[in-house]
């Protein structure tokens, strides 16, 4: 046992794959003084890294999931620990045969060779598995087996050649001492180590360590069951690890695969069975390791029969027994993504957890480009631990989320499917007023916003012929054409839309002005009562956010952003706070109330219930300006998100639902509709070709990328800036377009609407990249019904990024012919902006 | 069904213990009285599941041999104790009683008595032979197989590491320092089975099935504790091994040939 130093540079807690892979590359990053901690022997330190199935499938729906695994096994093979056997994901349903076209678009958009097979295939890769049950297989040759125990113990003597790492094994974190918000010291069994930098790698416990720091980390500890089945005679045979193809029996929420003599079968059917981080018995209490606990047969019972219709023969080989079964212990987070990146709370506290096997070099590699430079090569804004707000990290939420999440880990998971537990958490004033309309609500960042309103259902008859339609059930899944007719309305008459779910803070003092210089790439120093839209970038110039910046008073600012970007936002912000003060950074989410007021008769609904002077003269756009409704306060902003004439008008709370009954009142006469998030997240949004933060915007791309370069760079220094002045002097690799699909007719002859996540293909069927390796993905999808057209965003190297171009979106093995409308940011519908500047 | 009318039918059964499945260290409750399971699974004792296998092994072999055979196997414990009765049914057992009683830990007195319990419930059921662990695995009591086999009037031997049939009963084997003991007991008799007689068998798949559907027995116990009381439990005291590195590479050769000269090994 190596007695830990007295100081260290970085303290890295836990030494899984994930806290070994991270060491390992802050060394390879030329970090010294990194001390490995772990409470466990090695090379087995007893967490889940030591009982996973350690096999991975490349491909993942989410871009960011894949990127991390496809590095990941790069690592792998380089460290001589990956042994590629091949994965076949089964169908034995019509659904899962289409989710498995689905698959299929999503190794095209990403890079990775797969093939559907039939039944017949199947059995003939892996010949002792019954196909009556199968109706096709999607065939990975890539899908490996890794030893992420040797990996670790490779990487850890990499890091220790290089004289930077000290690791201390049996050695147990008893605290984290913080001084003025930041992390001092770790506290151990062997004494106590000065560090300015601690990172959680901690697994299933990692809650239990972060909350010594005094921050809750979103996880808990969940059941994933597995048994090993053996000896089998067929497999014995083999003499290695892994002769056949690993299969998933997705329907089935289940997997199977060879493991020496044996066949080992995991389920993620199983109800979910959470723990709590205190409750994981000691190395020394458990009866095999901490993270391996007693079987609970009768969970694993209806799992048993689906593997002997798939396997009948070779698990009834006289002499296979059940050799080994546990509750084998995983990470679950509420939205089931990792846990990456800085706490907010404890400054100098990172965390790298909910890690899965698959991802764990990829993700020690990621942080520490990321911990050195400030950013990470691939965008992680999905995994980034400051996206949950206070709510989200409470027990339980998690529990609820989790324990809904687990069965979804093999599930048909709709691209806008919504959560069901933990909801009705954050509801706006006009919730009731909504809730009467027949709202139907959908969920972001805790806040129920309503999608589309089901009073609005007699619109299909008046805008009939013009609504688009959608006969596959997939397609229609979580939408409505009463979308489509809000849309309509709103264009022609006018709408409410409730963003109360704004994020909003404020910014005042007297360093405010120069603080959010340095932050955002527009130049905020305007007269007030102006506002700006602007980018935030990483420090490699990609985007961290965008938002927009209203000057209330020379010293005050109002920042609002999206709803669900405001965790990450305002953690980004608060860690820039200058430290000599100067500065207040509040946030006023749950302050304020928002509902907007489009289309062309805006004003006349505005005018008809303020005093105040909002003619085109009185009150134009971009500016911000103090009315009175109602008797209420009102900041309103000559602003719109979906192209048309109209105001964001911000009340004070509970003043909201006054703000909204005056509102619907005088809209009467002038037809106003309540108008869902459909309307202004999509219809009204993508025939504007606004960007939003997560879709089209992420830190892999660069404003000028994203066509949202303005035409001036401001003097100021700002975070981004050197890599964005790079980017305006080079032609872009990749340009944001829109495009419209010009035949939804699908492979078997109906109507399909693709969804977005879909590849983007030449006209003859070839996959595109630019030359940073980036591919061509649909970001946004959906209708543009002043047009008649389904239009997709997406990137495109400069060869396709041309106007008239046709290509073709790959949606469920189908290539639908598209034609590129628009390069750069000028709209498809009111390229001029005509509406709404007037 | 009986014996001696019937030679060709062989009925066993075998007596099991639902027991925690214990780690290096084993937690106590806070009145110190019992094991603190709350995190633990539970299982069979090692002996008794040797029990099983040897149960089944010659239900095997006799039918093998053109006979029928029946494995039944019995429980004194709380509903729960039915996991365990699944498990030695998954590895071949054909039936299971649970003798319903509120607590794993049962004093030997309403252990046997219970026990007895059971078997009055099948009254035309008659055993050849009667398995138990030799002892359990938490309590460690040794007396309730000698307590049914009193009551019955049979014959008991423990400590079993062999058991074979021949023409007039039983021929049995277990280990001495001397030597090998060998014992022979007409039928029915009791065997108190000890770990090492065989290798028990994972339970197969379609055994796990059949036991998962297997209809089980439940029988009222008689719990009315008997004159032997759990005062406290101690945890004996940890010596915490000190681990010293004689060096690496072959220079560390002399010093482990000295580490072996004063084990008396070489």
């Amino acid at each position: 046992m190596t007695t830990p130093p007295d100081r260290a540079d970085v303290v890295v807690i836990g030494a899984g794959i994930v806290g070994n892979s991270l060491a390992y590359h802050l060394a390879e990053r030329g970090q010294r003084g990194i001390v490995l901690l772990d409470k466990g022997p090695l090379p087995d330190p007893g967490g889940s890294t030591g009982h996973a199935s350690n096999f991975i499938f490349p491909v993942d729906h989410s871009q960011e999931i894949t990127a991390l695994t496809l590095d990941s096994m790069r690592q792998y093979e380089k460290f001589g620990t990956l042994t590629t056997c091949g994965g076949i994901e089964i169908a034995r349903t019509r659904e899962r045969v289409e989710e498995l076209h689905r698959r299929m678009s999503s190794a095209c958009a990403w890079g990775v060779a797969a093939e559907l097979i039939p039944p017949g295939e199947v059995a003939r890769r892996v010949p002792f598995l019954d196909p009556s049950p199968v109706l096709a297989g999607f065939w990975t040759p890539s899908v490996g087996v890794v030893d992420p125990l040797r990996t670790g113990a490779l990487m850890r003597e990499r890091a220790q050649e290089l004289d930077a790492l000290t690791v201390c094994a049996s050695t147990e974190v008893l605290g984290i001492d913080t001084a003025d918000g930041r992390v001092a010291r770790v506290r151990t069994d062997a004494g106590d180590i000065e560090t300015g930098t601690v990172v959680v790698a901690c697994g299933v416990w990692s809650p239990r360590i972060a909350r010594m720091a005094g921050v809750a980390l979103p996880l808990t500890p969940a059941v994933h069951q597995m048994i090993d089945v053996g000896p089998i005679p067929e497999l014995e045979r083999t003499r290695c690890e892994i002769a056949y193809p690993i299969v998933r029996d997705m329907d089935a929420l289940m997997y199977e695969r060879q493991s020496g003599p044996d066949l080992e079968i995991g389920s993620y059917a199983h109800r979910p069975i959470l723990h709590e981080p205190d409750e994981i018995p000691s190395i020394a209490a458990a009866a095999l390791s901490p993270t391996q606990l007693p079987f609970t047969e009768e969970d694993f019972d209806p799992q048993l029969e689906q593997a002997l219709e798939l396997f009948p023969e070779i698990l009834s080989r006289p002499g296979a027994g059940i050799r080994h079964a546990i509750n084998g212990l995983l990470s679950l987070t509420p939205d089931g993504a990792p846990l990456l990146g800085p706490v907010p709370g404890a400054d100098g506290l990172w965390s790298a957890a909910a890690v899965w096997i698959k991802e764990g070099p990829g993700v020690g590699r990621m942080l520490a480009e990321w911990m050195t430079e400030g950013v990470a090569e691939i965008d992680l804004h999905g995994a980034d631990v400051a996206r949950f707000g206070p709510h989200q990290r409470t027990p339980a939420h998690v529990r609820a989320r989790a324990s809904e999440g687990f069965n979804k880990t093999y599930g048909i998971v709709h691209p806008r499917e919504q959560w069901a537990g933990d909801r009705d958490r954050r509801l706006s004033p006009f919730h009731a007023a909504e809730t009467g309309l027949g709202a139907v609500f959908f969920e972001t960042g805790g806040w129920e916003r309503p999608q589309w309103y089901e009073s609005n259902v007699g619109l299909l008859d008046e805008f009939a012929g013009r609504i688009s339609h959608r006969p596959h059930e997939w397609d229609a899944r979580w939408w409505s054409p009463i979308i489509d007719a809000e849309h309509l309305a709103m264009r022609e008459r006018v709408a409410m839309i409730d963003l109360s779910a704004f994020t909003q803070f404020e910014v005042a003092g007297p360093g405010a002005c120069g603080y959010l210089q340095q932050l955002v790439v527009a130049d905020v120093d305007k007269p007030v009562g102006r506002m700006v839209y602007t980018p935030v970038l990483a420090p490699n110039g990609g985007f961290r956010s965008d938002l927009t910046v209203v000057r209330l008073a020379p010293d005050r600012f109002r920042m609002i952003t999206g709803a669900a970007d405001g965790p990450r936002d305002l953690a980004w912000f608060d860690a820039h706070l200058p430290a000599g003060g100067g500065v207040v950074l509040t946030e006023v989410t749950s302050a304020v109330c928002t509902v907007g007021v489009w289309g062309p008769r805006a004003r006349d609904l505005l005018a008809s219930v303020t005093p105040d002077d909002v003619s085109a003269e009185g009150f134009p756009f971009g500016r911000a300006k103090w009315i009175t409704i109602a008797g209420s306060p009102v900041l309103a902003l000559r602003v719109s998100y979906v192209g048309d004439l109209g105001w964001e008008l911000h009340a004070p709370f509970e003043q909201g639902r006054r703000l909204w009954d005056e509102l619907w009142a005088a809209g009467g006469p002038l037809g106003v509709v309540p108008a869902g998030i459909g309307v202004y997240g999509t219809t009204g949004r993508l025939e504007k070709g606004y960007r939003l933060m997560g879709a089209e915007l992420d830190s892999e791309h660069d404003p000028v990328e994203a066509g949202l370069a303005l035409p001036r760079v401001k003097a100021a220094d700002f975070v981004g800036k050197d890599a964005y002045l790079r980017a305006r002097e080079q032609a872009p690799a990749a340009t944001m377009c829109t495009l419209a699909v010009d035949d939804h007719t699908g492979a078997d002859g109906t109507h399909r609407v693709p969804q977005s996540g879909e590849p983007i293909v030449t006209a003859d069927g070839a996959r595109i990249v630019d030359r940073r390796g980036r591919p061509s993905v649909v970001t946004t999808a959906g209708a543009a019904p002043s047009l008649g057209r389904h239009l997709l965003m997406a990137y495109l190297p400069p060869e396709r990024a041309v106007e008239g171009a046709r290509l073709a979106v790959r949606y469920l093995g189908h290539d639908h012919p598209v034609t590129v409308l628009r390069v750069g940011r000028r709209p498809v519908f009111d390229p001029d902006d005509t509406r709404m500047r007037g | 069904m009986s014996t001696t009318a019937e030679p060709e039918r062989r009925d066993v059964l075998v007596c099991i213990k639902r027991t925690p499945a214990v780690g290096a260290r084993i937690a106590l409750t806070d009145d110190g009285l019992a094991i603190d399971t709350r995190h633990l699974g539970f299982t069979m004792g090692p002996h008794e599941e040797c029990a099983v296998e040897e149960a089944v092994r010659i239900a095997e072999s006799h039918r093998a041999a053109g006979g029928t055979a029946r494995v039944t196997v019995l429980t004194v414990g709380p509903p729960d104790a039915a996991e365990q009765l699944r498990y030695a049914i998954s590895m071949g057992a054909d039936e299971g009683v649970l003798v319903e009683v509120p607590t794993e830990e049962l004093d030997p007195e309403p252990t046997a008595a219970s026990i007895l319990a059971g078997l009055r419930s099948a009254p035309d059921t008659r055993y050849d032979l009667l398995l138990f662990g030799t002892d359990s695995a938490v309590a460690g009591n040794a007396q309730a197989g000698i307590r049914v086999a009193c009551a019955l009037g049979l014959p008991m031997v423990a400590g079993v590491k062999g058991i074979r049939f021949d023409d007039s009963g039983l021929e049995l084997r277990r280990g001495t320092p001397a030597g090998i003991e060998i014992y022979r007991v007409p039928l029915p008799a009791a065997v108190g089975v000890k770990e090492g007689i065989n290798v028990p068998r994972y339970p197969a798949v379609t055994g796990r099935m059949r036991a998962r559907k297997a209809p089980l027995r439940t029988v009222p116990g008689e719990p009315a504790a008997g004159g032997l009381r759990t005062v406290a439990l101690r945890r004996p005291r940890e010596d915490r091994p000190e681990t010293v590195v004689l060096g690496s590479g072959a220079a560390a050769a002399p010093a482990v040939v000295d580490v072996l000269a004063e084990l008396g090994v070489v």
